[in-house]
């Protein structure tokens, strides 16, 4: 692993090799083992180590970057001169600002948000995982499935990582963090159950007892009926929702609205969605993983983008707040500065929030009292294949998957067959009935995020498929 | 690097491996995009690397390293042996391997003009030239263009002999006109969406592509868009224009016959297959007419999905996929082709990079043109009522892949031969084999392209890989069409 000190020594040869304005250097990288399970075997096992180095240089307002892998004198002096290469051509941008410094990367922009410390996320346990403890854990869930007569596939990958960036105005900032991931399905001859769960620390991670809870999906979700597409009241579990939702963040960011391909270009400050709805982006709390800077070394910030329904604001990068203060659109999009949510420059996209919170409901159910408490609907353990119908509306496509359960009369009957359905987030989010306390969640379509269990009235499930 | 690369199995070997290879991997790549007439982003990357895999204990230790030096390459290998002597403590049985006769070759893929030859400047200036076309017309409100090059030379040695150099080169442009206005945004893009067209081929697939000449009509269709009538809902003849029906090849036919995925080795990412074994040479997948291969030869075309050989040394081949109709094939390696009673692997294993476990992936899946002279436009003349869908916009299918949904850019509602109007937000769904029975119609080798589709996802961790899809326009009887907007 690359330390700290290496990475500074790394810095100082390429500023010496830069004849830039200004240069940048992001560093990350690191350790990353999987070992991947099916058919109760160990059929892939990995592990690598890379580093990357770029570097962004900077000539009167023309920018460009560069990568490698490689660390010695000449890849060095090769990166440095394609940075340059690249950034000499261009035309100048009149919007691209000076790198900041260490005062403004740390300094609190926006006085009206919340400046917290992220807790370490870099845990000795989660580092020292070997080969033999991920087969150990994959041993756990593989016992499972054989005493229950079925057949498991998952993961089990554990990572040690550093992210780092230096610039030439003096800017330096250091990341290292750990992370688990148990990713677990069960099958049967016509069921399958799954279950997901990453953290910092791999204590907090039980493979024995994930299993256990998707086998159980797999055994009670077995000779699925089918019942037709339609509206239906569905509870969907934490990853489902984290899933579906994922796809509008990308629109909460200053450059999607100058863009206008935002959802809520124009909806800035009105009642979107429901009145128990409050999203924060709050790379401090306790469940919560990632760098806590951004792509230009800002620091990230908390704050809220949801209050009761109603979008309060979006994220910026540094360039991003300058060109929205002097648009059209600067009355109508709520506080407007350096959020700390910035991808590395340059780039198109602008920022993002990439640490999503929903915050505790005032009355939070169990996802069992919510079962209790629907006549008749759908509990959805799983979402897939999700893509954008449209991109305003916020329509969204995609399909249940490993887990979909009959709801009649406060209990899980049985297992159906897997429905498509066409939905568009507004609504969703304008209908939910009831929440439970957020956890920490994983899926597969969208990044991880603190969310709850919801209840949602007139889900839109237009097709069934075969299984 | 050879030379390297035997220091691995080396040590592979003398630690217990029964089988060994070893890959090192050069890559570089550049990458550029324009926005609103500004330079969106612009960036070179290198990176190099070597990989070991083995079998030891009858089953399977993967490793890779950045560090190329004697010690880092030993330590590697080392530690692959030792992944997979901790990977045979759960396994059912002993990893079987088909045989493949050694070979040393060399293969670089043909082309023309070495796109990293073409100066930045140049490149940047034809992305401002066509950006500048996009917003030259009223309604357009973003401009996207992009402008990719990839060159990976490959060093492979196994310690069964094989010693393999192999270079490829791929290039990709494409470009996008968003109209926002009201309560909606439309887009177009060109060649196609999501990046354009990718080709295993030099500069001169941007030569070829006309970008300039097409941004005008592009930008004018997305504003116009917002003029059109909501694509109506119900069942109708469809007529898939190329590109559109290159993804759905890629998502109803080349997901389903990759075989890790029907024994469940994808089960929790992925997904399964409907394709079980028992439907091999059974299945009616589509009508008499869909002819289906899975051919990463350079003769198919300069696809993604083409190279000399795969990255565990076998030969590009072509497999009958589909063949008239009938399921024929699956998409195999040396570890599953003995599930299918095959003593040849089908040659599709590809890693992304270096620092990847090479897994099957779809080559060029093709559906071969038809063999009487049918143009579109011909075709279109041939159709009472129905609706021609161009370029994708969306794209969802089951885990298993039964059941799909796509949404197109723009649609033309078709009434007695002739296209009467222009549609908007045009989508269709059904259930892969039904949609596949009901084509009756594809036109010939003058409209056929060989798509490429450069961000295919799979495995754990997740790979990106390019794959190519040649079709021609075709029509499909009696099809669903509108469900994504019902009721949403």
């Amino acid at each position: 692993m690359l330390t700290k000190d290496q990475a500074g020594d790394i810095f100082e040869r390429i500023r010496k090799l830069s004849t830039a304005d200004e240069t940048e250097v992001l560093i990350s990288g690191g350790r990353f083992a999987l070992t991947r399970f099916a058919n109760n075997t160990i059929h892939q096992n990995v592990e690598d180590e890379n580093h990357v180095v770029s570097v962004r240089t900077v000539f009167g307002g023309r920018t460009a970057r560069a990568f490698t892998n490689k660390f010695d004198d000449d890849s060095l002096r090769r990166v440095v001169a394609s940075s340059e290469n690249l950034a000499r051509v261009q035309h100048p941008d009149p919007d691209l600002l000076p790198m900041p410094d260490s005062r403004e990367a740390d300094g609190n922009a926006d006085k009206g948000v919340r400046a917290t410390q992220s807790p370490s996320r870099h845990f000795a346990e989660t580092a020292s995982i070997t080969p033999q403890l991920r087969a150990d854990g994959v041993k756990k869930i593989v016992d499972v499935a054989e005493k229950h007569k079925l057949t498991t596939a998952g993961i089990f990958s554990s990572s040690e990582s550093v992210e780092g960036i230096l610039n030439s105005r003096g800017l330096s900032k250091w990341h290292t963090q750990t992370l688990a991931e148990v990713s677990i399905t069960m099958l049967a001859d016509d069921s399958s159950g799954w279950q997901k769960a990453n953290s910092p620390d791999v204590t907090n991670l039980d493979p024995h007892f994930l299993a256990e809870v998707a086998a159980k999906k797999t055994i009670d979700s077995a000779h699925p009926a089918e019942i037709p597409a339609g509206k239906y009241t569905v509870i969907l579990e934490p990853a489902a929702v984290l899933d579906i939702v994922g796809f509008m963040f990308w629109d909460y960011s200053g450059v999607a609205i100058l863009d206008q391909r935002s959802f809520l270009t124009g909806r800035i400050g009105s009642q979107l969605f429901g009145e128990h709805i409050t999203i924060w982006d709050d790379v401090t709390h306790s469940l919560q993983t990632g760098c806590p800077f951004d792509g230009e070394g800002m620091q990230r910030q908390t704050l809220p983008l949801v209050e009761k329904g109603i979008v309060q604001r979006v994220v910026y990068a540094r360039a991003t707040a300058e060109r929205m203060k002097r648009s059209e659109e600067k009355d109508k999009v709520g506080p407007i500065a350096p959020t700390g949510h910035g991808f590395a420059l340059p780039n198109e996209m602008g920022e993002m929030p990439l640490n999503v919170v929903f915050a505790t409901p005032q009355d939070p159910q169990t996802l069992s009292q919510m079962i209790a408490a629907t006549e008749r609907g759908v509990l959805v353990t799983r979402l897939w294949y999700i893509r954008e119908v449209d991109p305003y509306e916020k329509i969204v496509t995609g399909m249940t998957r490993d887990g979909t359960f009959l709801v009649q009369d406060g209990q899980l009957r049985r297992g159906v067959r897997n429905f498509r359905f066409n939905q568009s987030l507004v609504h969703l989010l304008s209908n939910v009935e009831a929440m439970s306390v957020p956890v920490r969640a994983s899926g597969e379509e969208s990044f991880d995020m603190v969310v709850p269990a919801m209840k949602i009235r007139d889900f839109n499930f237009t097709e069934v498929t075969k299984f | 690097m050879r030379e390297i690369a035997n220091w691995a199995l080396n040590v592979a070997t003398m630690r217990g491996a029964s089988y060994a290879d070893a890959r090192i991997v050069s890559q570089r790549s550049r990458a550029l995009t324009t926005k609103n007439g500004k330079v969106g982003s612009a960036s070179d990357s290198e990176s190099t690397g070597v990989s070991v895999r083995v079998l030891a204990d009858g089953a399977w230790g993967f490793a890779a390293s950045e560090h190329l030096s004697r010690s880092g390459v030993e330590a590697t290998a080392a530690r692959a042996v030792e992944i997979a002597r901790a990977s045979a403590q759960v396994k059912q049985e002993d990893v079987r391997l088909a045989p493949e006769k050694p070979v040393t070759a060399e293969w670089t893929t043909p082309h023309t003009i070495d796109p990293f030859s073409i100066s930045v400047e140049q490149n940047i200036a034809l992305l401002l030239n066509i950006d500048s076309e996009l917003r030259s017309v009223a309604g357009v409100t973003l401009a996207e263009t992009n402008l990719n090059f990839n060159r990976e030379e490959q060093w492979f040695v196994s310690s069964e002999g094989s010693a393999i150099h192999q270079t490829k080169y791929s290039a990709g442009a494409g470009y996008t006109a968003y109209a926002f206005a009201g309560n909606e945004i439309q887009k177009r893009s060109y060649p196609n969406s999501y990046g354009g067209q990718w080709q295993n081929k030099g500069y001169e697939l941007i030569e070829e592509l006309q970008l300039v000449q097409n941004a005008r009509r592009i930008a004018e269709e997305a504003v116009a868009l917002h003029r059109a009538d909501q694509c109506p809902e119900g069942t109708f003849d469809i007529i898939l224009d190329s590109s559109q029906l290159g993804l759905q090849i890629h998502e109803s036919i080349g997901h389903p016959i990759e075989l890790d995925r029907v024994l469940g080795m994808e089960a929790n990412f992925a997904g399964t297959s409907f394709l079980t074994l028992d439907k091999l040479r059974k299945l009616r997948y589509g009508s008499e007419m869909v002819n289906v291969v899975a051919d990463a030869r350079q003769e198919h075309g300069p696809g993604l999905g083409t190279f000399g050989f795969d990255d565990e040394g076998v030969p590009a081949q072509c497999t009958p996929i589909i063949t008239n109709g009938l399921f024929t094939g699956y998409l195999s390696s040396r570890e599953t082709a003995h599930t299918i009673g095959e003593n040849r692997s089908g040659g599709t294993l590809r890693a992304e990079g270096w620092n990847r476990l090479p897994m099957i992936r779809m080559t060029n899946i093709s559906l071969l043109p038809g063999t009487k002279p049918l143009t579109l436009e011909q075709l279109i003349a041939a159709t009472d009522h129905g609706i021609l869908m161009q370029t994708n916009r969306s794209w969802s299918i089951d885990d298993k892949r039964y059941n799909f949904q796509f949404g197109c850019e723009i649609g033309w509602e078709i009434k007695y031969g002739k296209r009467v109007l222009m549609v908007k937000n045009p989508s269709y769904s059904g259930i892969t084999t039904e949609f596949w029975n009901s084509l009756d119609a594809i036109c010939s080798r003058d409209e056929w392209t060989l798509w490429g589709t450069p961000n295919c996802g799979k495995g754990q961790p997740q790979q990106v890989m390019g794959t190519g899809h040649g079709a021609a326009p075709s029509r499909f009887r009696n099809i669903k069409v509108g469900s994504a907007y019902k009721g949403s």
